[in-house]
Parts: structure tokens; C-alpha cells; sequence
């Protein structure tokens, strides 16, 4: 197992995350002789873990059951532990294809965090490129550099413990991709700028007040960069659900109009058996409440030398 | 590879067959570099000719004639003399008048070769209201001219960023109205990256496979499923990737995938042709043969004697050879596509696929119900449509045959900022939609009744109980 490189069987050491039900997952670390509690019951590792299939289904001792499955940088963000306020899946996404990440491309974080974008990029960049991430906290740089271990992707990052603001990324000239999420990112751009390749380079801050956004922006101009671009991005879920809707009733008519016929005016067919007659509608609602901000995300491109 | 110093590498300057991608504000063009090819963009044409050596990233100018020129260094156009400015717009009457230069003026200034620039300048000196607008409408009208009359081009290397935006503004019928946000969700739900072996099945021109390559980086293996004919590709040869990329792709009719799970797909020569012409082929090529020796005889009916003519004795050893080396040129073929048949369906077979991405005008739910069973447990799997209702029902099928959990069914809500001091709002048009995405993850395959435990993810309505609790 390692988070950029599926495997098939699970084995000691592994990290895993159990699946438990709705909205309900953890991540344990494989153990030989280790026992994990859950509201199912116990796991056992050397029995119910090591040696199985990823995504296979697990009973645990109270008879209830869980699956097992592979880590995924998406799995991990909605599992870490947080030391930090961290970045979800949509704005991740969005940040990796606008920073036109891929195998390869080499890129400068600030700050780490919790990791949970350090550890998608680790994904997308593997096996030939490297993320030199920048965090002024020790005990998370500290943290960081732990997990990426046990994840099997510190060979692709480089963690330093300084401030970026007045110490840059530690290298020069060597990255296709900057991201910024920091509190003053337009103190970070020169750094920014230098951090990149000559020949150019693509650059995200990411920031939730948009005094924040406007400072950036301002900075980014001064420092000749391009395609500055200001955007924010939401994710809206379906709940996909099947409902049941009385049909009124209008009491009796005329030329026997039934319920039957009344369900199929309103393009549904009819629910037999029950009380008053009702038509099934599956659908989707939205959820009551979404997230409604995140932050904003701003691009720019370092044009060519 | 990863700390590669030099910048000026081959890879980073443009060259002829290169295909890049032009880029003026905004708007973006996919093209291929080729000798002395006009090329039309923005309403201007032009050679690229002149840009093969130089830099990705290069801002040329476009002459008159069509030649590109390198840009001067920036020299920051904002900077025109707007020393008078007005407070507001209470005494500007917008007659249409203010303008003192006539469409043929400016066609005349251009003719003469005058630099976008000079001609902004030259509408600036000439608009009798320009002193009166406040600043901030100055600024947007110099921003309005110049995108109007610069003559710019920059030529970048493609990405998957580029071409989504591209498609997306330019042509977003022929990728089923993905836009570029939907797409960036797809690759990160599919956790697409090198190494995996990855399922596509798209109608959007070759784009969501060519953004599925460009994250696996040459690593893996994509088998792209297609419908009738053979796979389409125009959007995936636009990031021109390099040569070893193609090894990594493989492609597999939609038509024989029953076949293919039922064990019984046949390999053999015969059944090589996967269109399933194959017959037809053959039979065509018979038929070639019969009509060719038939035309002879039409055309000859005197050859059926002893010929004694040695032209003509040569012309028809010349036809059996030409008949020879068509069947020869085509046995290959066949042969070929027997080998990529057998390829992909190896790859196939063992069903441990690491991915599955979606995104067609089909029906979602049989492609997806029928390709997840080449899917390995514990993998995602991505299927995008237009509409919400296909993937409502894709959703339903799932939950009740199991096999699959944490279903999402998404859209996703985007919105551009206009950033200027004193003047940010957000932008005034917005995308009203982009498509919407089913995900999931993979398990292993389960029992009817074990799937009714439990583990619903859909609240029930208040008439029907699950049981929460197992047996403590």
C-alpha cells in the first residue's frame, strides 16, 4: 500500500480505512497482534486484516460488518487528523488542474498544514516529480514529515520548518507550481516568483477574506505576473431520494375520474394498498445546509523570462 | 528528471508538428505546427513559421502578411496619459458621437501598420468624452479597446487546463457541455495517477481521455471502451503527447464486452476484425478478387484465348501484383488489430481495473452497471452526465445490487471574480451548469441479503424501520 501506488492485499504496516457506514469511516494502521474497536465490535488485525483484499467486507467479534479499504488522498482528506483547517476535495481538484499538475511536475507549498493537500499532489505527481512543502509550525512540520512516512511518500517531499513569508521555499528556479495558503500571501510572492522556473510557471493562493484576494492580486501585478484569475468553486450534493406524494382528493366526479387516473395525469403510476392513494417520485434534494464558502482561489501564470 | 536545470531544453521550445496551443485573453485555439499553414484565429491569419525555435510561452505580434514577430518587451500599457478625468457620468450623453474616427479611418490606421497600442491611443486622443469619464471608466475603455484592436498571439503547450477551457468555451456540444471545474472533479474522485490501469468510456471528443493520460504520465495503461466504429481521438492528439504515451493506450469495442465476460471472445484470425465486418471484409476481398478477374474478363473477353500479347502480359502480372500487395497490406492490418484485440482484452480480463471514468452522450446506467464489473474492490469510479436524471437511476441500480458504496451524486457551482481596487465584485455572467457526477467506491461484491443490513446510506421514510443495531 502506499498513497500513490495501489496494492491488492493488505499487509502489516499498511494504513487502511475502515468503512463503517453512512458518512462514517476511520483510518487505522495496520498492526500485527493489534486490536481496533468499533462500534460493530473488535477488528482483529492478524486475522480479519493482514493478508486480505483491499475493499474486501470484515465481521467484526458483535457480528456487524465493515469494509476495508485502500487510502486515497480523498479518502485520507475526510479521515486526517486535523491540526489545522484543511482543503476539501472540490478545491482541490480545481487547484491540480489549474496548476496543470501531473507525473512529474515539481511544486512548492505553503503552508502544510495538515496535509491534506500535500498528500494529493504527492498523487498526482508521482513517481518522477517532488513537493517542497513550507511550514512555520514545528510540531505540525514535525507531524507532516511523520505521515508522509508512514504513507511511503517521503521519498517525493521535502518538509523545511521556517516561514516562507521571509525565507522562501528553500530552492530557486525549480518549481512548475506554486501554492500559497497562508495568512499574508502577497508577503510570499517574490519568493513565489523566484521559487519558479524561467520558463514559467503557474501559481494558486488560496484565501478565505477577499481583502486578502485584493492584496494578492495586487502583488501579483506589480510582479509582472499573468492571467491573474480570481474564482471560488462549491460543491452542491443530490440526495437521491424516493418520496411519496398524497394525491388530493376531489371528491367525487362526473364521468368517474379515478385515483388511477389521476396518477397517470400527473405522469406517475399509481401506489396501491395504501390509505389514500400517493405516487412514488425518486429524486434528489438538495441537503438543508451546504458548505457556502471555502475560500476564494486566485491564479496567475509567471510568463516566460 | 524531477530537478531538470536546464529550461531551454528541447522540450521547452516549439517545433514543426508540434500541436500548441494559441492563446489571446480568454479565448483559445488548438493547432498543429506546420510548414508555411495558415492558421486562423480571432479573425486574423497568420504563419507560424516564424515561431518554430522559439520558447513556449512566447508572445508574438502578428504582422501585416501574416508573419509573427517577437513582442517587444512590455512596456506597461496602462500608463496613458490620463492626467484629466471626470467624477461621475452625470453630463455624459452617450449620442454614439464621441468617437471623431470612422470605421475607415481605423481600417486606414491599420493598413498603415500601426501597432495595437497606437491605435488605442489614437481612439483616446479622438473621443470627445474620454477626459469626462472618471478613471475607473477609463481603464475599462483602454481594456475594452485593446483587447479589440492588439494583435497578439502567445503560444503555449497544451494542457488539460487549456483544452477543457478551450472546449468548454469554444465547442461545448462536442464534450457534452463538461465544463473545465466538472472535469478537474473527475480526475481527483478517479484519483487518476501514474501506475494505474484505467477504464474510459467518452463521447467528448477524446478530451476526458487525453486529461486521464496526461495525469497517468506515460505510466499504466488506459483502455478506452468505444462504441461503433472505432475510437475517437482528435481531442487526445491535441495535448500531443509524446510517442511512449501511446503505448500505455488501448482501446476495446463496446460490442464485444458480453463476449468478453462470458469467456468466449475469440481471438483467432478469423474473428479479428473487431467491427465485426469482419465477414464483410473478407468477403469484400474475394469479391475484389472475383471482380477484379471478372473486370479482366469483361474488359478482355479475348484473353480467355492464349494471349500472345507481352504488354499485356505484363499489365496483368502487374494487377496480380498490385491484388497481392493489397491483400498482403491487409492481412497485416488484420493481424494488427487482432494483436491490440488480444492486448486490450488481457488487460481486461483479469476485471482489476483501477478506475472507471464516464462521460458520454449514452445512457450512464448500462455502461456503467456492465463496465464496473472490470473494476478491482476497493477502486473509484467517476460517470458524468448532462443530465441529472440518467445518474439518479445509476445511483438506484447500485444500491440495490450492491457492490459499490459511498455514492455521491454532485454538481458543481462556479464563479469567477473581477479583482480591482475599489472595484471587485464578482463577475457579471456566470455558468449556469456544468454537468453533473455520480462517484462511488468499489467493494467486494455482496449478497442480497447481507446488503439489506444496516449500512443503508438512504434515511428511510418514517413507515419503514431498518434494523440499527446488529445482534449484541
Amino acid at each position: 500500500m502506499s498513497f500513490v501506488e495501489y496494492s491488492e492485499i493488505i499487509q502489516e504496516g499498511d494504513v487502511v480505512i475502515i468503512f463503517l457506514g453512512h458518512e462514517s469511516m476511520m483510518p487505522i494502521k495496520v498492526q500485527s497482534g493489534a486490536q481496533t474497536q468499533t462500534r460493530y465490535g473488535v477488528i482483529r488485525h492478524s486475522s480479519d486484516l493482514i493478508g486480505q483484499r483491499f475493499g474486501s467486507k470484515v465481521t467484526c467479534s458483535k457480528g456487524g460488518w465493515v469494509y476495508v479499504l485502500h487510502p486515497t488522498p480523498e479518502l485520507w482528506t475526510v479521515n486526517l487528523p486535523h491540526r489545522t483547517q484543511i482543503l476539501y476535495t472540490t478545491d482541490i481538484a480545481n487547484i491540480t488542474l489549474m496548476l496543470e499538475l501531473k507525473p512529474g511536475s515539481v511544486v512548492c507549498e505553503s503552508g502544510t498544514g495538515s496535509g491534506s493537500l500535500s498528500h494529493s499532489i504527492l498523487r498526482t505527481i508521482a513517481p518522477t516529480g517532488h513537493l517542497h512543502t513550507v511550514e512555520f509550525h514545528a510540531q505540525r512540520a514535525e507531524k507532516a514529515m511523520q505521515e508522509f512516512k508512514e504513507h511511503k511518500v517521503s521519498h517525493l517531499v521535502t518538509v523545511r520548518n521556517h516561514d516562507v513569508c521571509k525565507d522562501g521555499f528553500g530552492t530557486t528556479a525549480i518549481a512548475d507550481a506554486v501554492f500559497l495558503d497562508i495568512p499574508s500571501p502577497w508577503e510570499a510572492i517574490t519568493h513565489a516568483k523566484s521559487a519558479m522556473k524561467r520558463k514559467g510557471g503557474r501559481l494558486c493562493s488560496f484565501s478565505p477574506c477577499i481583502e486578502q484576494v485584493q492584496r494578492t492580486c495586487e502583488a501579483l501585478l506589480d510582479h509582472g505576473f499573468e492571467e491573474i484569475c480570481t474564482l471560488e468553486v462549491l460543491l452542491r450534493v443530490h440526495d437521491v431520494r424516493t418520496v411519496s406524494l398524497p394525491l388530493p382528493d376531489f371528491g367525487p366526479e362526473e364521468g368517474s375520474v379515478d385515483s388511477s387516473q389521476m396518477a397517470s395525469d400527473v405522469g406517475q403510476e399509481e401506489v396501491p394498498n395504501t390509505g389514500n392513494t400517493s405516487v412514488i417520485c425518486r429524486t434528489a434534494k438538495p441537503p438543508r445546509e451546504m458548505a457556502g464558502h471555502t475560500g476564494y482561489l486566485t491564479f496567475a501564470t509567471k510568463p516566460l523570462n | 528528471m524531477a530537478e531538470c536545470g536546464n529550461d531551454s531544453d528541447a522540450e521547452s521550445r516549439i517545433s514543426y508538428g508540434d500541436y500548441v496551443v494559441l492563446k489571446r485573453g480568454d479565448v483559445f485555439k488548438s493547432v498543429q505546427v506546420e510548414n508555411k499553414k495558415k492558421v486562423v484565429f480571432e479573425k486574423q491569419w497568420f504563419f507560424l513559421d516564424h515561431a518554430v525555435g522559439q520558447l513556449y510561452g512566447t508572445r508574438f505580434e502578428i504582422e501585416a502578411g501574416g508573419s509573427l514577430k517577437l513582442k517587444a518587451a512590455k512596456h506597461s500599457g496602462d500608463s496613458l496619459d490620463s492626467k484629466e478625468a471626470g467624477q461621475d457620468n452625470r453630463h455624459i450623453v452617450d449620442d454614439g458621437r464621441s468617437q471623431k474616427l470612422t470605421r475607415d479611418d481605423i481600417e486606414t490606421l491599420k493598413e498603415q501598420g500601426l501597432k495595437g497600442q497606437e491605435i488605442v491611443q489614437q481612439l483616446i486622443d479622438n473621443s470627445t468624452t474620454f477626459k469626462d469619464k472618471t478613471e475607473f471608466a477609463q481603464e475599462k475603455y483602454i481594456k475594452k479597446k485593446k483587447k479589440k484592436y492588439e494583435s497578439d498571439v502567445t503560444i503555449l503547450k497544451p494542457s488539460t487546463r487549456l483544452l477543457a477551457m478551450m472546449y468548454h468555451g469554444r465547442e461545448p456540444g462536442k464534450i457534452c457541455h463538461l465544463r473545465y471545474d466538472t472535469m478537474a472533479q473527475i480526475l481527483t474522485l478517479g484519483n487518476i495517477h501514474a501506475g494505474s490501469k484505467i477504464i474510459v468510456f467518452e463521447t467528448c471528443a477524446g478530451l476526458v481521455l487525453g486529461s486521464v493520460m496526461e495525469r497517468m504520465g506515460g505510466f499504466g495503461s488506459v483502455i478506452q471502451m468505444y462504441p461503433g466504429g472505432g475510437p475517437t481521438r482528435a481531442g487526445m492528439e491535441s495535448f500531443g503527447f509524446p510517442s511512449h504515451f501511446h503505448e500505455t493506450l488501448h482501446e476495446f469495442p463496446l460490442c464485444k464486452v458480453n463476449t468478453l465476460l462470458a469467456g468466449t471472445l475469440d481471438l483467432s484470425e478469423k474473428d479479428a476484425d473487431s467491427e465485426s465486418n469482419g465477414s464483410r471484409n473478407g468477403q469484400s476481398e474475394s469479391s475484389q478478387e472475383t471482380s477484379g478477374v471478372s473486370e479482366e474478363k469483361s474488359s478482355e473477353p479475348q484473353s480467355m484465348e492464349v494471349s500472345v500479347d507481352p504488354q499485356e502480359e505484363m499489365r496483368r502480372a502487374e494487377r496480380e501484383r498490385l491484388r497481392g500487395q493489397k491483400a498482403q497490406e491487409k492481412k497485416v492490418k488484420m493481424e494488427e488489430k487482432r494483436k491490440k484485440l488480444a492486448s486490450a482484452a488481457a488487460l481486461l480480463e483479469g476485471r482489476n481495473a483501477d478506475g472507471l471514468v464516464i462521460a458520454s452522450r449514452f445512457h450512464p446506467c448500462p455502461v456503467l452497471m456492465g463496465l464496473l464489473k472490470f473494476i478491482a474492490p476497493s477502486r473509484p469510479f467517476v460517470v458524468y452526465c448532462q443530465y441529472r436524471e440518467p445518474l439518479i437511476e445509476c445511483y438506484t441500480k447500485l444500491r440495490e445490487q450492491g457492490g459499490a458504496i459511498s455514492l455521491r451524486l454532485t454538481d458543481s457551482w462556479l464563479r469567477h471574480y473581477q479583482v480591482l481596487p475599489n472595484r471587485t465584485h464578482p463577475v457579471l455572467l456566470m455558468s449556469g451548469g456544468g454537468g453533473y457526477l455520480l462517484s462511488g467506491t468499489t467493494v467486494a461484491a455482496d449478497s442480497a441479503k447481507a446488503r439489506n443490513q444496516h449500512k443503508s446510506e438512504e434515511p428511510v421514510a418514517k413507515r419503514l424501520k431498518l434494523d440499527e443495531i446488529s445482534s449484541a
